[in-house]
C-alpha cells in the first residue's frame, strides 16, 4: 500500500513559499548526491555544506508554509508527500549532478541568483521571511564565493576542464531564465510588498555572472531562448527519479516516524 | 591533495638509530612524555604510526560509503540532515587524520594511493552493505560505539599529532553514537515492521562489530611493540569485553536480543559471549567480505573521475604564479 499524496491549499503565500522551499531540497538533495564521491576530500565537505545549508532552508520554509497553510501539513508531508506534479522547483535546479564542472555551473547560475534575491528579501514586509532570508543570505554568499572559484579554476585550468565547463554553460543556459519569472499568485505579494519582483535583478545577475565567466575564459551563449514550468509543475523527466528515491521510505511506510 | 612538495616521503630515516637514543626515547615514552613531529623516534614506531593512523584515515573515508548510500533515501528531513552532516563528519576526520600520518612524512596521495592499489587496509566493518534504514541506527549504535571504546585509550597515545586528533574524533564519535542509538529507539518503539527491521539489523552487524576489535590477543602481531610505545593501551579482547558489557543492557532496554544464544553473565558480571567466527574475519579481510570490491571500485572511481578536476586546479593555480611573477 502506498500513502496517497497530500492536498496542498496554494494560497500565494503557500505557493511562494513552496516554491523556494522546493528550490533548496532539490538542489541540497543534488547535492548530497555527491558525499562520499567527490574529486577531493575538501569538495566532499564542500558541497556537504552547502547541501546541508539548504535542507536547512528548505526546512525553514515548509515549516512556515505548513504554518500559514494551517492544514496539518508539515515539513515531512510536504517533502515526502506531494508527487511530482505538485513539486514547484526550478528545472535548473533538478537537472542530474553530471560531471563536476556541471554541478558547479548549476550552483553557479543559481547562488548568484539567491544571493541577489534573498539579500532583496530581507527587507520583506514579511518578518519571517525577512529573517529566513537574512540567514540564507549568508549561506548563498559563500555557494557563491564557492561556486565563482571553481568556475575560474575550470574555466581557465587545462583544456579538459575548460571544455566541460562550456559543454555546462551551454547545456544550463536556457535553464537560467525561469529564475526571473513571476506569475500573477507571485505578482500579488510582490503588489503588498513580501516578495520583491525577481525580473529586477536580471540586470545585475548577468553583470555579475558575466565577469565571472570572462576571468573564466569561457562564453555565455548568444541563445536567449529560455525554457520553464517547473513552477507550475512541468518538470523535466529527472525530478520524478529524484522523487522516487527521496520519497520511498514514507512511501513504502505510511505513516511511520523515524 | 594540491601540495606538490609533500609527494615524497623519506625512504629512509634519516636519524642514525643507536642504542642510547632508542633507549632515551623509551624513557620519555615511560615517562608519559608526548612525542611530537620533530622528535627523534625509531623508525619501526614511525612506521607502526604511518600504518595504524592511515589505515583509521582510510576507514573515515571509506566509512563515509555504506551511510552515504542512505543519505537519498533518509526518512525525514530531519533525519537526512543529521545523516549528511554524520557522513561529512567523518570526511573531516578522514582529513584530519590523514594530516596527522603527513606529520610523520608520509604524503596523503601515497597513503591514498596505496589504498586504491589495495595495499593498504581500512576497517573490515565497511565491506558489509547497509540494507535498511535500521543499519543506519545500529551503525551509529554499534559501530560507532566500538570505534569509541578503541580510540578513547587513543586520546593517550604517545603521539601527539595523532593523540590530539583523537580527542576532537571521539567528541564527534559519541555524538554519532547517541544519534544512532536514538534512531533504533525510535525504531523499538514504532511498529511490528520497524521493530523486526531493527532486530534483523542487529543480526547482521552484531558478530562483525565484535571483529571491529581484531584478532582475539593470543593471534594479534602488532600488539607488542604497540604497548611498549604506548600507542595501544588495552588488549583488543579486554577492549571487546569492555564493549559488550556495555552493550548488552542497552540493547535490553531496546527489547532487541544479541543473536548469540549462548551468551551468559559471570559472576564478575562480564558477560561472555560465544567464539566468533574468525574464518569470515580472515576472508573479509582477505577481500572476500560482501561489499569490499564494490567499496574499493567506489573510491577508485571518485578518484579517476576527479583527475582533470584536481589536474585543473594545479594547472589554474601554475597559471596564476606566472602571471603574478610576470606582473
Amino acid at each position: 500500500m502506498a500513502t496517497a499524496s497530500i492536498s496542498v491549499s496554494e494560497t500565494p503565500l503557500v505557493l511562494y513559499l513552496l516554491r523556494r522551499a522546493d528550490d533548496a531540497l532539490i538542489l541540497g538533495h543534488r547535492l548530497s548526491e555527491w558525499c562520499g564521491h567527490a574529486p577531493a576530500l575538501e569538495e566532499d565537505m564542500a558541497l556537504a555544506n552547502m547541501g546541508l545549508d539548504l535542507l536547512g532552508q528548505a526546512r525553514e520554509l515548509y515549516s512556515y508554509a505548513a504554518k500559514v497553510e494551517g492544514k496539518g501539513n508539515d515539513e515531512d508531508k510536504f517533502a515526502y508527500l506531494r508527487d511530482v506534479r505538485q513539486y514547484r522547483n526550478l528545472l535548473l535546479l533538478e537537472q542530474p549532478n553530471g560531471d563536476f564542472a556541471r554541478t558547479m555551473l548549476r550552483q553557479f547560475f543559481y547562488s548568484a541568483f539567491a544571493d541577489l534575491y534573498w539579500r532583496a528579501m530581507m527587507k520583506s514586509g514579511d518578518a519571517t521571511l525577512a529573517a529566513i532570508a537574512a540567514k540564507s543570505e549568508k549561506e548563498s554568499a559563500y555557494h557563491l564565493r564557492h561556486s565563482s572559484e571553481w568556475v575560474v579554476r575550470l574555466g581557465d585550468g587545462t583544456e579538459e576542464s575548460h571544455r566541460r565547463a562550456q559543454t555546462a554553460i551551454d547545456d544550463l543556459w536556457a535553464l537560467t531564465g525561469e529564475m526571473f519569472e513571476a506569475d500573477d499568485s507571485e505578482r500579488s505579494l510582490i503588489a503588498s510588498g513580501i516578495a520583491v519582483d525577481p525580473a529586477t535583478l536580471r540586470s545585475r545577475w548577468l553583470a555579475m555572472i558575466s565577469d565571472v565567466v570572462g576571468e573564466a575564459t569561457l562564453a555565455l551563449p548568444k541563445s536567449d531562448w529560455m525554457q520553464q514550468g517547473g513552477r507550475s509543475g512541468r518538470h523535466s523527466e529527472h525530478l520524478g527519479h529524484l522523487l522516487s528515491e527521496l520519497q520511498s521510505m514514507q512511501r513504502t511506510f505510511p505513516g511511520a516516524t523515524w | 591533495m594540491y601540495t606538490q612538495a609533500l609527494n615524497t616521503s623519506d625512504a629512509e630515516d634519516r636519524h642514525v638509530e643507536d642504542a642510547d637514543r632508542a633507549a632515551q626515547f623509551q624513557v620519555r615514552i615511560d615517562a608519559e612524555d608526548r612525542i611530537e613531529p620533530n622528535d627523534w623516534m625509531p623508525a619501526a614506531y614511525r612506521k607502526t604510526l604511518t600504518r595504524q593512523i592511515s589505515q583509521h584515515a582510510h576507514s573515515e573515508i571509506v566509512g563515509m560509503l555504506p551511510e552515504g548510500n542512505w543519505i537519498t533515501r533518509a526518512p525525514s528531513l530531519r533525519r537526512k540532515a543529521a545523516l549528511l552532516a554524520k557522513v561529512q563528519d567523518e570526511c573531516g576526520h578522514g582529513l584530519y587524520l590523514y594530516a596527522a600520518a603527513e606529520t610523520l612524512g608520509a604524503s596523503r596521495e601515497e597513503l591514498v594511493d596505496l589504498m586504491l592499489a589495495g595495499k593498504a587496509k581500512y576497517s573490515s566493518i565497511f565491506n558489509y552493505p547497509t540494507l535498511t534504514w535500521a543499519d543506519i541506527g545500529v551503525i551509529g549504535w554499534l559501530v560507532d560505539g566500538a570505534a569509541i571504546m578503541n580510540q578513547i585509550p587513543l586520546c593517550r597515545c604517545s603521539y601527539g599529532p595523532y593523540a590530539r586528533a583523537m580527542i576532537r574524533v571521539c567528541k564527534e564519535e559519541s555524538f554519532h553514537q547517541r544519534q544512532g542509538f536514538e534512531i533504533m529507539l525510535t525504531l523499538a518503539r514504532g511498529s511490528e515492521e520497524q521493530k523486526a527491521m531493527a532486530q534483523n539489523a542487529l543480526d547482521r552487524w552484531w558478530w562483525p562489530v565484535l571483529m571491529m576489535f581484531g584478532p582475539p590477543d593470543k593471534a594479534s602481531q602488532h600488539s607488542d611493540n604497540s604497548t611498549k610505545w604506548k600507542i595501544k593501551r588495552f588488549s583488543n579482547d579486554e577492549l571487546r569485553q569492555k564493549f559488550v558489557d556495555a552493550t548488552v543492557p542497552q540493547a535490553q532496554f531496546l527489547g532487541l536480543t544479541i543473536p548469540d544464544p549462548g551468551m551468559t553473565q559471570n559472576e564478575a558480571g562480564n558477560w561472555q559471549y560465544s567464539t566468533i567466527d574468525w574464518n569470515e574475519f580472515n576472508a573479509v579481510l582477505a577481500g572476500n567480505g560482501p561489499c569490499n570490491r564494490d567499496r574499493l571500485a567506489a573510491r577508485r572511481k571518485a578518484h579517476e573521475e576527479g583527475a582533470w578536476v584536481r589536474e585543473a586546479a594545479l594547472a589554474y593555480a601554475a597559471k596564476r604564479r606566472n602571471r603574478q611573477a610576470a606582473a
